[in-house]
């Protein structure tokens, strides 16, 4: 057995790793260039030699629908109103509390009403586990996929209130594509429920 | 106080198996406990531990804990023990009064007991008879009062468990940095001085470490020849090669070590006093951040602990999905750690890179399941939170069964038969198996020292007794073999995965309804799965209410580092660095 040949071994495989990303730059030569939106699924994929890095932040990964970062809450454009009925379920499965909700009261009978009155999400603690998404009964409340939040300073702007948490259905249905298609299944079924049921009492 | 009155049940009216044995040995001394195992007093606990070691054979002990029952008025001990040739605990206790507090030390029985019990005593404020180094362990020696203690609150106090009734339906929160006076971190109160803030923890430690090498020589050291002196160095706690922030303390004669103490408690945050605020499901997202490297198994832990209370069993599918994210989580850590001990070792970052290069493509997997590459929150009690695609299928039977592969018998070609590696690992830092069992050591350290202890096989938990795997196990305990043990078990996480793949079937993957305030019935509970660290132990006390009455972590890196200064005495520094890479620690998880 000679002295270092193990060692000459493993520089092989560093030698193949670096010969390798040589050979995809030159294969994806003719493919308009490495640096693609079209090759990032073969680059990340399970088949990928050579390099493996990505540029961000001049390319970015796609994300899985799933992913999930600070949540938003969702505005419905159809009725023009705020999805959130001010339940309190996200404020209360909230692992590090940091939801916390102003019920709306109605002004003339003083009773509270389904919209909240403020709505704060502090940033700074949230843990982005998805709870609050996960067990909101009304699909108010969305796990966002923008994970871009640096700011200058950390008082005012990472504490999120009304306005910055709302987002309009259109991008929830956009960045949650198999998500929205089951609410708009569950809203249909739900409606053919009462069509019939509506159907049911005018028959009796 | 918003506990309830606890009303325990009745003691178990009979002892079954070795528990009678023991009643018979040392008769009214052992009492039977409520809901499992027997209370010894405390004047036969050590003969009584001696005996269940070497008569009854229990050799391992796995967890030590302590829970306070502050209704009850005493603080109890929990000991669980095993045998090395599997199956279940042997479960014992030792009751203390909370004004006495004291109980004696199992240390010189089971030296594994070192850390546990100064954890307890830090925490919980019970001192241990006999106990050769009873210090803070997490904690810094100023800090007032022992936060475990149900009558204990933490600075910002604001209720007794979650959710707080100040969120809702009123909305008002303070921010923690608002409630600090100085607002932000750079000013200090008109009337502080630093002055007089008296530390001298830090004084004693090093004194200590003095003494003990000036007491261990003894020598009479002729002038004429070459003199060396003891030195005390200090390592970390921002030392690249620590892996986080920890600090050794080590003794030096020359360049050699005489005697090692790791100090520990940077990253801690009190884990167990946040787990008993929260409700049962909002400890999950936090068992992600203890080693979060493997967040996907530590809920699975977690998650076995609270079933074992709740009695329900999640779905086929689930129980499939659990398994192979726990094996790929065992590929993840391995590659890492491998990587990390190539790191110490001196090959900067080349060998570390390949090894996260293929971790990526697991961590795409988790991410497209859970939402989340590390923090992955995934399972529920009762199943997982998302199902997954054919197509995730497919793709993980393609990293299965033909990248995984050939990246892991590539980083065997590339690193194990290297003379450097062996040169710098062989017969450095050996543990022998008899310590590493008395050190209550557990995953790829223990299996390395020649002790073939794996949860998987020795109390198979989740669905692993249908699978078809060897238990790895190499013979020598030294660094190369801690490295060699992590390459087999990732050959044998991919038999696993190819199987639970092959197998998956389809349907439900939730039992019952998804609840966030589950009432988890009264009861106590160890869940303990074999993390690719080692055992992860999760131990429970419910007394029926939303949130948990106790919720404690049995963490292995935390344990493996008991062991540290025995395998490093001798040694050379830079020996160190690499015996610390070789045990791959997890600061989320040491310090909690």
């Amino acid at each position: 057995m000679i002295y270092g040949l193990g060692i000459l071994k493993g520089l092989g495989v560093t030698l193949k790793h670096f010969i390798y990303s040589y050979i995809e730059d030159v294969r994806y030569l003719f493919e308009g260039g490495r640096y693609r939106p079209e090759h990032l699924p073969a680059r990340q994929g399970p088949r990928a030699r050579g390099v493996f890095t990505v540029q961000y932040p001049k390319e970015k990964l796609p994300l899985p629908e799933n992913f999930r970062y600070i949540p938003f809450l969702v505005y419905d454009t159809q009725e023009n109103k705020i999805k959130c009925t001010s339940c309190g379920i996200c404020a209360k499965v909230c692992p590090p509390q940091c939801i916390w909700i102003v019920r709306g009261t109605d002004p003339n009978t003083g009773r509270p009403k389904p919209e909240p009155e403020a709505f704060y999400i502090d940033a700074t603690i949230c843990m982005s586990c998805g709870f609050c998404a996960e067990f909101c009964p009304f699909d108010a409340i969305k796990m966002d996929h923008d994970y871009e939040l640096s700011s200058y300073e950390r008082y005012e702007s990472l504490v999120f209130d009304l306005p910055r948490l709302l987002k309009p259905d259109t991008y929830h249905a956009q960045i949650h594509p198999s998500d929205w298609a089951r609410e708009l299944a569950e809203k249909e079924a739900e409606k053919a429920k009462k069509g019939a049921k509506a159907a049911a009492h005018a028959s009796s | 106080m918003s506990t309830p009155a606890k009303t325990k049940p009745a003691p178990l009216a009979e002892l079954k198996g070795d528990l009678a044995v023991l009643k018979e040995k040392f008769g009214d001394a052992v009492q039977p406990a409520e809901y499992e195992g027997v209370v010894i007093a405390n004047d036969v606990l050590l003969e009584a531990a001696r005996f269940i070691r070497d008569e009854l054979g229990y050799r391992y002990l796995s967890s030590v804990t302590a829970v306070d029952y502050i209704q009850e008025g005493y603080f109890e001990v929990v000991y669980h023990a095993y045998r090395l040739e599997g199956g279940g605990p042997l479960v014992f206790k030792a009751r203390t009064p909370r004004d006495v507090a004291t109980v004696p030390s199992l240390v010189s029985v089971w030296p594994g007991a070192d850390f546990q019990e100064r954890e307890a005593w830090d925490l919980m404020g019970i001192r241990f008879a006999g106990h050769p180094n009873l210090k803070r362990i997490l904690l810094w020696e100023g800090f007032y009062g022992h936060p475990l203690r149900k009558d204990w609150k933490e600075p910002y106090y604001e209720e007794e468990h979650k959710p707080f009734s100040s969120r809702w339906p009123s909305g008002h929160h303070v921010r923690a940095e608002d409630r600090v006076f100085w607002h932000d971190n750079v000013q200090y109160p008109l009337d502080w001085d630093p002055d007089q803030v008296e530390d001298t923890s830090d004084e004693l430690l090093y004194i200590g470490m003095g003494q003990f090498a000036r007491a261990e020589t003894g020598e009479q050291v002729e002038l004429k020849s070459l003199r060396t002196d003891r030195l005390v160095v200090n390592m970390g706690p921002q030392h690249p090669s620590t892996h986080g922030v920890f600090r050794m303390v080590v003794t030096l004669d020359g360049e050699t070590i005489v005697r090692l103490e790791p100090v520990m408690g940077y990253l801690h945050r009190n884990h167990e006093k946040i787990g008993e605020r929260n409700m049962y499901l909002q400890n999950m997202p936090y068992t992600d951040r203890l080693d979060y490297i493997c967040s996907m198994s530590n809920n699975l832990g977690y998650a076995i602990a609270v079933e074992k209370l709740l009695g329900i069993k999640p779905p086929e599918r689930a129980e499939y999905l659990r398994v192979i994210m726990a094996e790929f989580t065992r590929i993840v850590n391995h590659l890492w750690a491998i990587g990390f001990l190539l790191n110490d070792l001196g090959a900067f970052f080349t060998p570390a890179l390949y090894a996260i290069e293929e971790r990526e493509l697991i961590l795409d997997l988790f991410e497209e399941a859970s939402g989340s590459r590390m923090m992955c929150n995934y399972m529920r009690f009762g199943g997982v939170a998302n199902d997954v695609s054919d197509d995730w299928i497919a793709r993980a039977k393609e990293l299965v069964y033909n990248r995984l592969p050939r990246a892991i018998e590539e980083l065997d070609r590339y690193l194990t038969h290297n003379e450097l590696i062996k040169a710098r690992c062989q017969g450095v830092g050996v543990l022998p198996p008899d310590l590493a069992v008395a050190y209550s050591t557990s995953g790829p350290v223990l299996r390395a020292s020649g002790i073939p202890y794996d949860v998987r096989r020795a109390e198979p938990y989740s669905i692993y007794d249908r699978f078809d795997f060897d238990v790895a196990v190499r013979y020598n305990g030294d660094v190369y073999d801690r490295y060699l043990i992590r390459i087999d078990e990732m050959w044998q996480s991919l038999r696993i995965l190819r199987q639970a793949l092959d197998q998956i079937p389809r349907g439900e993957i939730q039992t019952g309804k998804k609840q966030y305030m589950i009432r988890v019935p009264a009861g106590q509970a160890y869940g303990r799965v074999e993390n690719p660290k080692g055992e992860l132990g999760f131990y429970l006390v419910s007394d029926g209410s939303p949130n948990p009455y106790r919720y404690h972590i049995r963490a292995p890196s935390f344990i493996n580092l008991t062991a540290l200064n025995e395998m490093c005495k001798g040694h050379k520094v830079a020996d160190v660095v690499v015996i610390l890479g070789s045990i791959d620690i997890v600061l989320g998880e040491v310090d909690r």
